[in-house]
């Protein structure tokens, strides 16, 4: 009888560099173990496709965690489960390469299982090879989210219990639910006909991802002999007789014909191209010049408070955008820790030259009150000799300090009689700018496009008009 | 010049942006989200990679994919969600690819609440997860080292292959403050001698398992080596009113600055108090911190947002020559300087 002599296929390493120890020409698997079968049929299946050197594999934890030994392609070994996860962020950085995630059952089905569906409904460009032999090999025999009822393992030693312990998971029957994958199959390794079987979903599934066809799905079932604890042959018989009949062969979903490669837009790193498109190359610092600013106001800590919808926020956010332009250095802090309970919103503004420290404006210079619980609450932390600027269209008590200037005015009024009570975030600024001498009132106007970039021409007009209100409030009443 | 008003989140992802940052994969989680929001904003603009992954789980292993891919990538978090990121930075220490985490802390344990704490420091610049290794740890204090150190976080990653936290707390990243953005980086590095890219030449494995004994042991000291090399060389921070320092506060993050303000306080009555900041958490800066006795320091304070984490690092570096008090504030509270100066009155009395 004439011996052939067979040789390698290219799509392994022809020395087995990464495997310690001397046995560099063999794999670490178990005699009667399907892995090899599935390896072998993955390395013709490269070679044929002329993609070894197009190939990125990803090795899982289990039994093939040592997968990478063997493939001269690009590797990744991952952490359990996560071969997906790892997989999608590889094909996103390589899309026009093809990405194999092989996985065990535990590995995919149980701690990964989320990963899977994800990376599968998200339609990436990874083809998966699911090796199913219902136990985890690797560990020693435990139950596999495969396992079938009654089947014994090293954690169900009274047999499967689909009372406590679920039912075997069926991947295959999941993931052909969802939109995006492209080819879902199971096959089987039992006999030499549904190798080959196995043979052209491989192929199927890597010629797909060589034409970036998204998500690919193939499900082997397999042998685990030292794990099932029967001899290689039984193992064969045992996937024909008791998992068939749970894992139903067959293809589940194909829409190859429709399925359009999976584009990917290409990064921009040209320093200037990336400035332009952030919008950073237009923006123009102003550098207003600085008026006469009594002493008082030049280093200042300002809290703003009052309930929300008044424009708190905006208030706050507008006194340091204007400051910024006057070359001041500028903080501003939303309401963070207790304040934010019991219904009022306030905010820390520091104006200062040099660094500023505490953003926590806990003894202001000036606080401006939108409301009475802001004035109850806020009024006692203000320096002696601070401002205190409160809304007197709807605070009525008086102030009870008298260490301190007092600006009553009709905020929510001076909107209102501008047709918009949400201007009054605009009038705080005219008056700020009044009281303070920190900012000129014609250049706030001027800024107005700037801080309220995108909104209608009305609304910016509307806007100065309600700078200029404040503004001329303080000048004609105090 | 361009100059914009920003929050420290918003910051950290227009410092990415400048570093060449090419990918982001982030969860959801509040005080860190507007982080994954800018990145969602920005990124597509420029041809870069935003993805919200299915749990924090899914985004640290996607990182580790991008990263062993050859990409600059970050992903950021809070406590609980770097909890669970914890076996996916080991595995990215593990197989020495670099990648940036942002850590916006708040209060735990558990699910805590969402205020400012600098609870995570033991988690984050011990490691957090298993094995024996380091993260380059940088604690930037407002808006524009957000952006600067999440930039130079990218720097040092590569530098050394190593996963670069920057950490923070839910005040600065919630903070607004002017920030002036810096030039892109012109040139990305070379990581063809490691990184997977599925070609011919570069047939790289990336890959954290060393079945061996021989083999791990060998690995994990050129791990050893390479973090006794950042400690040499990467060591960070910032001193304010030292030179004649009698007492002084040592604080990171959000606290530095109350800490900045508590010194201005004391200096304007005539007590002679002084702010030691460390920038680099691991690094930690061990030698500037045991040289304060020779300083004439006679009392140091620690304050954090937490029970007594990095006092243990300070105390470790002062070798008992001097003993580093301890006051804290928790679940979202901050101090106050007043706070500060009272407690340094209260342990240290009149000080000359």
């Amino acid at each position: 009888m004439k011996k052939t002599v067979l040789r390698k296929p290219k799509g392994f390493i022809d020395v087995y560099k990464h495997k310690p120890g001397a046995e560099k020409d063999r794999t670490h698997y178990c005699p009667g173990c399907g892995h090899g079968i599935l390896h072998k049929l993955i390395a013709e299946a490269i070679e044929d496709l002329d993609i070894i050197d197009d190939t990125i594999l990803i090795s899982p934890v289990g039994c093939s965690v040592f997968a990478y030994y063997y493939f001269d392609t690009g590797n990744f070994q991952v952490a359990h489960g996560r071969a997906p996860a790892v997989g999608t962020a590889v094909s996103r950085a390589n899309p026009d390469k093809v990405v194999i995630s092989y996985q065990g059952d535990g590995d995919l089905a149980a701690i990964g299982g989320n990963n899977i569906l994800q990376a599968a409904n998200r339609g990436e460009n990874i083809a998966v090879f699911f090796v199913n032999n219902a136990i985890y090999g690797m560990t020693g025999g435990q139950m596999a989210p495969t396992t079938l009822l009654e089947q014994i393992t090293t954690t169900t030693p009274y047999g499967r219990n689909a009372n406590t312990d679920g039912f075997p998971m069926k991947m295959c029957e999941v993931l052909s639910q969802l939109s995006a994958p492209t080819y879902v199959e199971r096959v089987s390794l039992h006999d030499a006909p549904h190798i080959r079987r196995t043979r052209a979903a491989v192929r199927k599934a890597l010629q797909n991802a060589k034409e970036r066809k998204g998500f690919q799905f193939v499900e082997v079932l397999s042998t685990c002999p030292s794990g099932w604890k029967i001899d290689p042959v039984k193992s064969m018989e045992w996937v024909k007789e008791k998992m068939l009949p749970q894992f139903p062969l067959g293809v589940y979903k194909d829409v190859s014909n429709e399925a359009v490669a999976v584009e990917r837009p290409v990064p921009i790193f040209d320093p200037a191209i990336v400035w332009e498109k952030l919008g950073i190359s237009s923006v123009a610092d102003v550098d207003f010049p600085r008026g006469d600013v009594p002493d008082e106001y030049r280093k200042m800590s300002i809290r703003v408070a009052g309930f929300g919808g008044q424009g708190i926020m905006v208030t706050g956010q507008a006194l340091a955008s204007v400051a910024l332009e006057y070359g001041y250095n500028v903080s501003w802090l939303p309401s963070y820790g207790p304040e934010m309970r019991g219904g009022t919103a306030n905010c820390s503004v520091n104006i200062q030259d040099g660094t500023i420290g505490a953003a926590e404006a806990v003894k202001p210079g000036l606080l401006l009150a939108m409301n009475r619980p802001s004035l109850e609450k806020f009024e006692k932390f203000i320096v002696p000799g601070g401002t205190l600027i409160y809304n007197s269209t709807l605070i009525d008590i008086k102030p009870v300090r008298n260490d301190i200037k007092v600006f009553a005015i009709p905020i929510t009024g001076i909107a209102d009689e501008l047709g918009n009570t949400r201007v009054q975030s605009l009038v705080n600024i005219g008056a700020y700018a009044a009281i303070t001498g920190m900012f000129n009132v014609d250049h706030v106007v001027e800024l107005l496009p700037k801080l309220f970039k995108g909104k209608k021409q009305a609304i910016i007009d509307l806007n100065a008009k309600a700078v200029k209100a404040g503004y001329d409030y303080v000048k004609e009443n105090f | 010049m361009a100059r914009m008003l920003m929050k420290g989140n918003y910051a950290a992802v227009y410092g990415a942006a400048m570093a060449g940052c090419t990918a982001y994969y982030g969860y959801p989680i509040t005080p860190a989200s507007e982080i994954a929001e800018s990145a969602a904003a920005l990124f597509p603009k420029l041809g870069r990679i935003f993805l919200q992954a299915e749990s924090e789980v899914a985004a640290i292993n996607m990182v580790y994919g991008a990263a062993g891919s050859g990409q600059r990538v970050m992903t950021g978090s809070s406590g609980p969600g770097i909890s669970l990121k914890s076996e996916g930075i080991s595995y990215c220490a593990g197989a020495a690819l670099p990648c940036v985490i942002v850590d916006i802390m708040r209060g735990g344990p558990g699910l805590g609440n969402i205020g400012p704490e600098q609870s995570d420091y033991n988690q984050v610049v011990k490691g957090g997860g298993h094995g024996n290794y380091k993260n380059i740890v940088l604690a930037p204090n407002s808006s524009q080292e957000m952006c600067d150190y999440t930039m130079l976080a990218f720097e040092l990653a590569d530098k050394y292959r190593t996963p670069v936290f920057v950490l923070t707390d839910g005040v600065i990243g919630q903070m607004m403050e002017s920030v002036t953005i810096p030039e892109p980086v012109k040139e990305l590095p070379d990581k063809s001698d490691y990184a997977v890219f599925g070609n011919p030449l570069h047939k790289n494995l990336v890959n954290s398992i060393y079945i061996d004994h021989d083999d791990l042991e060998a690995w994990n000291m050129v791990l050893y080596k390479k973090y006794q090399q950042i400690e040499e060389n990467e060591v960070r921070f910032e001193e304010y009113m030292m030179d004649d320092a009698e007492i002084v506060v040592v604080g990171y993050g959000s606290v530095s600055r109350v800490l900045r303000t508590a010194v201005d306080d004391a200096r304007a009555k005539g007590v002679k108090m002084g702010l030691f900041r460390p920038i680099t958490l691991f690094p930690f800066p061990v030698n500037e911190i045991a040289a304060f006795p020779g300083r004439g320091v006679k009392h140091v304070l620690t304050v954090e947002l937490s029970t007594g984490q990095m006092v243990d690092d300070v105390n470790l570096a002062l070798g008992g020559v001097i003993k580093s008090d301890l006051y804290f504030r928790l679940g979202g509270n901050v101090p106050s300087a007043d706070e500060i100066t009272g407690k340094v009155s209260e342990l240290y009395g009149e000080v000359k």
